[in-house]
């Protein structure tokens, strides 16, 4: 299948730190993916439907507020629940690495913490993403 | 600054130097690169001589502290007469636990106190509303009615200590709960000291808790200049915050510019308001970031003084000079720290804090090494405040006033940072005033072009960050980071229950309607709100009348 990953960014919960989630959007457009960015305080349900409709391979979730752990699993439930199986989920903020292992357990592929390269994210989707 | 002949000699002599010194040196070791930048990518010049600042004139553009242009300082004899304010912003989990960090904080030495309040709480929600689920308590302390405020302030007298209180669409809910524990302590409004962000145009920029659309959102902010300047004149009414624009990633200028270009658009909708400028400009306050490249920081505070001054001088004819001053208090930059290596921020921390000393803050935040990782746990907090009260004690810096003035760096740089930021705002004018220009995302688009450019110079190797990518090691994560207790959540539901059952219900809903009536008015609703607040009508009430009288700001998403 030759068409573009198409890539769902989005801002779970009421944070409004979206300086990462932005310039992550741009990065994975500039490594030619298609991005759609959500904006601001989305809701799981929220994010789930426009993951739908917009067919996307990837959704990435950033939070910076500390409620990763009540907002992350959630979305990958509200997926299962619809019957999307075949969305690679990942997610970045500030999260302490005592929560990567649930957040893993509950179906988010790989966390990315401050200091990661964009190039390592974009070879991280390329080599995981699942259609 | 000089006269024609000696500024020949010193063209004369500064090409010899470069004939005969510099070309030799050259030839024999290059410089390390070709372009030297400031972190804001502005281009640095090898050497800076008097014809760099020969076409300033001292009287006018540099000046004396404490009078116009105030490039030198806001007040005469600056840190000689008392040392910035030390004011570590912080709040988490309950009202309880914060009012606990507050008191350890003022016995350690720190002299104001910063409230951080939870992301429901800084959007109008309750923690019993669906949508603060996961938040409670999380990056504040959740704050839910005056029964919360009571227990945070509960032990501190409030006419001894000045409060900064970062909360902006909701602030004058938080406001109006702060004179009334006031009053329950027996202090009058006009003793009190303190400011609210309250600053609308950078959440909706940068920051991200707005509540209501533009305009009402401006009536609230005019209506508290105005009800400030009668019942609590030593209250500074608003921080305009460059803060967040600086994080989300703007340069030093853009961060200026835009800051002041919100700042107009304050004066000018109280100046429509009816408000004479004199009035409240004098408690218009301002908030910046302290970044790391130490020069262009010191010219940015000096360039924004002086512009300011300049604006409030010329453009909107205030006669007060102390509506021309820019005060301000700043925060070190928390987008510069890492999670790698964190005891490493500790030294950003101390040279971000010098900068902005050595620029004359007002007051100031020193990050904790831990910012990166979590919210900070009390030994961070502390290694945090030392650093300032090393700079103020220690360092010698502060014996004498605006220490770099007069360096032909500095005074360069003073005016380069002037000049382009004052472009921003012409251009901000010509897009229809700040508002408009963030109606259509050009400051946003402005910022993300220039988050953008600096992640990608990181990537590239063009800028180092240390232990990020170079000198990096393997690390073990790091321990003992504060963790909120999730049961804050439901604590914080079982506190608004007992204040629903306990207080008198009617009276609350009767004034919950005055209020609504006031809202679709034209009335001051500052007294309706403090009102409401007094009988316990909760945050999530308040601002829920607000919601369906004013309707929500919907952000324009751009990329």
């Amino acid at each position: 299948m030759n068409r573009p990953i198409r890539v769902l960014i989005a801002k779970p919960g009421l944070d409004g730190h979206d300086r990462g989630a932005k310039v992550i959007a741009r990065a994975l457009r500039d490594a030619g993916m298609e991005v759609i960015y959500t904006g601001l305080r989305q809701t799981p349900e929220q994010i789930v439907a426009t993951a739908v409709q917009e067919d996307v391979d990837v959704v990435g979730m950033s939070i910076l507020s500390g409620a990763h752990n009540h907002l992350f699993p959630r979305v990958a439930e509200l997926l299962k629940e619809q019957g999307v199986d075949d969305v690679l989920i990942i997610g970045g903020g500030v999260i302490p690495d005592d929560d990567i292992q649930g957040l893993k357990e509950a179906g988010i592929k790989e966390i990315f913490t401050p200091g990661t390269e964009t190039s390592k994210m974009i070879e991280f989707i390329k080599n995981n993403v699942r259609r | 600054m000089y006269d024609k002949e000696k500024l020949s000699h010193i063209k004369e002599a500064r090409q010899q130097w470069e004939e005969n010194v510099l070309a030799k040196t050259l030839k024999k070791a290059p410089e390390s690169k070709e372009e030297f930048k400031t972190v804001s990518g502005s281009a640095v010049n090898r050497l800076y001589t008097p014809e760099d600042i020969a076409d300033i004139d001292y009287e006018n553009e540099i000046g004396y502290p404490g009078q116009y242009p105030f490039t030198r300082g806001y007040q005469p004899t600056m840190y000689r007469g008392k040392p910035w304010t030390m004011r570590m912003y912080a709040g988490f989990a309950t009202a309880e636990e914060s009012n606990e960090r507050y008191k350890y904080l003022v016995s350690q030495g720190s002299t104001g106190l910063s409230v951080a309040f939870d992301l429901p709480t800084q959007i109008g929600y309750d923690s019993d509303h669906p949508l603060a689920q996961g938040e409670v308590g999380k990056v504040g302390v959740a704050i839910d009615s005056l029964k919360d405020m009571e227990i945070l302030f509960d032990g501190i007298p409030l006419d001894k200590v000045s409060t900064s209180m970062t909360i902006n669409a909701p602030a004058a809910v938080l406001l109006a709960m702060y004179i009334a524990v006031a009053e329950k302590q027996g202090v009058t409004p006009d003793k009190l000291r303190g400011t609210i962000q309250n600053d609308i145009l950078k959440e909706y920029i940068a920051r991200g808790t707005y509540i209501f659309p533009t305009e009402p959102s401006m009536r609230l902010i005019t209506n508290i200049f105005e009800y400030c300047s009668k019942e609590v004149p030593k209250w500074n009414t608003i921080s305009i915050s460059g803060y967040h624009i600086r994080e989300a990633g703007s340069t030093a200028a853009q961060e200026v510019g835009f800051t002041l270009a919100d700042g107009i658009a304050y004066v000018d909708a109280a100046i429509k308001a009816g408000l004479d400028v004199d009035t409240f400009a004098p408690r218009l306050s301002f908030f910046f970031n302290s970044h790391n490249d130490l020069f262009e920081e010191v010219a940015k505070f000096r360039a924004a003084r002086r512009l300011w001054a300049k604006i409030m001088k010329d453009r909107f004819k205030a006669k007060d000079e102390k509506s021309m001053m820019l005060k301000f208090h700043t925060q070190t930059a928390g987008c510069t720290l890492t999670a790698q290596q964190p005891d490493n921020n500790i030294i950003r921390v101390a040279m971000q804090a010098l900068a902005a000393v050595l620029g004359g803050t007002q007051s100031l935040h020193t990050n904790s090494r831990d910012e990166a990782l979590a919210l900070p746990t009390t030994d961070s907090v502390t290694i945090a405040l030392r650093t300032q009260q090393i700079i103020a004690s220690e360092t010698g810096v502060t014996n004498t006033v605006d220490p770099l003035a007069g360096s032909y760096y500095i005074e360069a740089k003073t005016k380069e940072i002037e000049e382009e930021a004052m472009k921003y705002i012409t251009k901000i004018d010509e897009l229809g005033g700040a508002a408009r220009a963030i109606d259509l995302g050009y400051i946003q688009k402005e910022i993300s072009d220039s988050a953008y450019k600096y992640q990608m110079e990181i990537e590239s190797l063009d800028r180092i960050v240390v232990g990020v990518n170079k000198y990096q090691v393997e690390e073990e994560p790091p321990k003992g980071l504060l963790k909120v207790d999730p049961v804050v959540g439901e604590m914080q539901k079982k506190k608004i229950e007992d204040t629903k059952a306990q207080r008198n219900n009617a009276l609350v809903n009767e004034k919950l309607e005055s209020l609504r009536k006031a809202c679709e008015g034209t009335e001051n609703v500052m007294p309706f709100i403090l009102d409401a607040v007094r009988e316990y009508a909760t945050l999530g009430e308040i601002c829920g009348v607000m919601r369906e009288v004013f309707g929500e700001y919907e952000q324009a998403v751009l990329l």
